[in-house]
């Protein structure tokens, strides 16, 4: 596409800005003159959805630090001083709770998209690995915003996931050390975990999301039916079967992001504590040392690999484990053989795969809810088996799979075949 | 002109070897950052424990790295009831278990009569609590005095050994522990 330098302003001061810096061009790279597929389904909505949610926890979050003391004396009372003193403070702080959990919702609805419609593959594969940092950095950024409220939940979760580390042979001992900077979770751990909460981790997770949409504004978008548009284009140039993102699809998400906003606040309004499963009954009484909840459960976006984690009999083996079902996803673009893109044309092995690995997760973070006992142990070994084998058999199966045929154009609907 | 490249070339190696040790160096300082500190260290230092108003049968509780540390002071009975082999143990000689090499024996101490032992339950960190009492109701006919985690029902033996057949995969952690004098413990260094 010949790149169009001409200014989009006739405003005086827009034309005066557009003169120093690449404002029209910027507009138009990214919104009025990107072209994406026009029959988008809903769930290409989740990833501006992230967006949305992203911006409430780093408006949210900015407030919050405002009114709480991250240190071991006063983090819970400065909890509960914002919950009851601050002027809407309650709000702000149940806006950003019930945000982690809807982050995740919205996460998991997105990757399992991009696995739906084979957005991970060439020539997208570094988008993927982009999008698994930004993963990565958010569970990061959830597990040390957990410990923040120093509740007694926050508390042993910490510890727990903190001596996860100490199963590393030689080091272990002296990398917990490290990460605590004392011998227990003390106050100390708690300043640095802020620090990484509030610092260190948006700023990431920001400069992560810059080079995603960057990479995937460079490739340009896929699609349900795993097309490349660009390869079909008009005299001008334009993809046939795109359309502008701004204004035809930033209309569309407008929609879709009222409707996520009306459920969200519904959970903020109504249920901020979602049954336990949004904040923890645990997490209302102030960290204590000496005394462990009954049930030592991490929130409900880690317990898929919480159970695989006590599935394996073997504690350190488990810690192993729980990181390889994490890291496993990085190298899906090349663990999958198959050339077609979207499930809509693959063949029924990869269709079955997706089922059982989609059943196996979510079974899995039923199971992390569990205690580990009796049934459970025997359900959590057999969906780390079925969750493993998706990512490890997926070279042969994929191989196998008998394709239909690819069309030519964007189709609006599934034809039934 | 291939000598003005030789030196470009020469330039640009010795400045990115420079700033690669300098670099090592700063990444260093902030490392160091993170280990405890010097304040961290110093209460975390070992601790004194006088043991002179201990009766026998009784335990007291001192906390230790942020951990409860239990020093029961054994009965004879409790003493003769462990010299009694328990086939029900998972780990009796305390080989899977982590204990100083002077407690691996099935007193799990230098003294029988002194017995210090973290008491953070091996599965996952709860606190067991005492059932000194033999064969009381709610333990059933078999106990014989030991200790109880109420998180998910392991069961350990008056010397912190794990029963068979309960989630806690090993023994009670003995610390490191010395006696400077007959009735004063010093928790954190072994002699």
């Amino acid at each position: 596409m010949a790149k169009n330098t001409e200014s989009i302003f006739t405003n005086p001061l827009l034309r005066w800005i557009d003169d120093r810096f690449p404002l029209s061009s910027l507009i138009k790279d990214h919104a009025t003159e990107y072209y994406a597929s026009k029959n988008f389904n809903i769930w290409y909505l989740f990833g501006v959805l992230s967006m949305v949610v992203l911006i409430i926890m780093l408006i949210t979050g900015f407030f919050l630090t405002m009114n709480y003391k991250p240190s071991a004396d006063d983090a819970f009372n400065s909890v509960e001083y914002i919950m009851r003193s601050v002027e809407n403070g309650w709000l702000i702080r149940y806006m950003h709770s019930t945000g982690a959990s809807f982050f995740f919702i919205v996460i998991y609805l997105h990757m399992f998209r991009a696995m739906l419609y084979g957005s991970y593959k060439k020539p997208r594969e570094l988008i993927w690995v982009l999008g698994m940092l930004l993963y990565f950095c958010l569970m990061a950024e959830a597990f040390f915003g957990y410990l923040l409220p120093w509740g007694n939940m926050s508390y042993w979760a910490g510890q727990v996931i903190v001596n996860l580390f100490g199963y590393i042979p030689f080091v272990g001992e002296t990398l917990t050390e490290w990460i605590r900077g004392d011998y227990f979770i003390s106050d100390i751990t708690l300043n640095r975990f802020f620090a990484f909460h509030v610092i260190f981790l948006p700023l990431a997770i920001i400069g992560l999301v810059a080079a995603h949409i960057l990479a995937l504004h460079h490739v340009g978008s896929n699609n349900p039916d795993g097309i490349e548009i660009k390869k079909n284009l008009d005299e001008t140039g334009k993809p046939v079967d795109g359309v502008a993102f701004h204004p035809f699809h930033t209309s569309k998400d407008l929609v879709g992001i009222t409707v996520f906003l009306i459920i969200y606040f519904a959970a903020v309004f109504f249920a901020p504590e979602m049954g336990g499963y949004f904040l923890e009954v645990d997490n209302f009484e102030p960290a204590d040392p000496l005394k462990t909840p009954e049930h030592i459960v991490p929130s409900w976006y880690f317990t898929p690999y919480y159970a695989i984690l006590r599935a394996v009999p073997n504690a350190a083996l488990g810690a192993l484990f729980l990181v390889l079902a994490v890291l496993l996803f990085v190298f899906l673009p090349w663990l999958d053989k198959c050339e077609v893109k979207s499930i809509r044309y693959r063949g029924w092995q990869y269709k079955f795969a997706l089922t059982m690995f989609a059943i196996s997760f979510v079974a899995l973070g039923y199971l992390g809810l569990q205690p580990a006992t009796g049934i459970y142990v025997f359900l959590a070994r057999f969906f780390t088996i079925t969750y493993f084998a998706f990512f490890l058999l997926m070279p042969f199966y994929t191989k196998l799979e008998k394709t239909k045929t690819v069309p030519e154009r964007v189709v609006y609907k599934k034809k039934e075949s | 002109m291939s000598e003005n490249l030789n030196r470009r070339k020469f330039l640009s190696i010795a400045t990115s070897v420079t700033s690669a040790v300098g670099g090592i160096f700063a990444l260093g300082a902030f490392i160091s950052t993170f280990q405890p500190s010097k304040k961290a260290k110093a209460l975390g230092a070992s601790i004194r424990v006088s043991l002179s108003k201990l009766e026998p049968g009784s335990i007291i509780k001192v906390i230790y790295r942020g951990k409860p540390i239990w020093v029961l002071r054994r009965t004879d009975q409790m003493i003769n009831e462990l010299d009694n082999e328990n086939s029900n143990l998972r780990d009796p000689e305390s080989n899977l278990s982590v204990q100083p090499d002077f407690a691996k024996n099935r007193f799990r101490s230098k003294n029988p009569e002194f017995f210090v032992v973290e008491g953070v339950c091996t599965h996952l960190g709860c606190a067991p609590i005492e059932k000194f009492a033999i064969a009381p109701a709610d333990m059933g006919p078999d106990w014989k005095g030991g200790f109880y985690c109420p998180c998910h029902g392991s069961k350990f033996d008056l010397s912190g050994r794990v029963y068979a057949g309960v989630p806690a995969p090993s023994n009670l952690r003995v610390p490191a522990h010395q006696f400077i004098d007959e009735t004063t413990l010093l928790v954190g260094e072994n002699s």
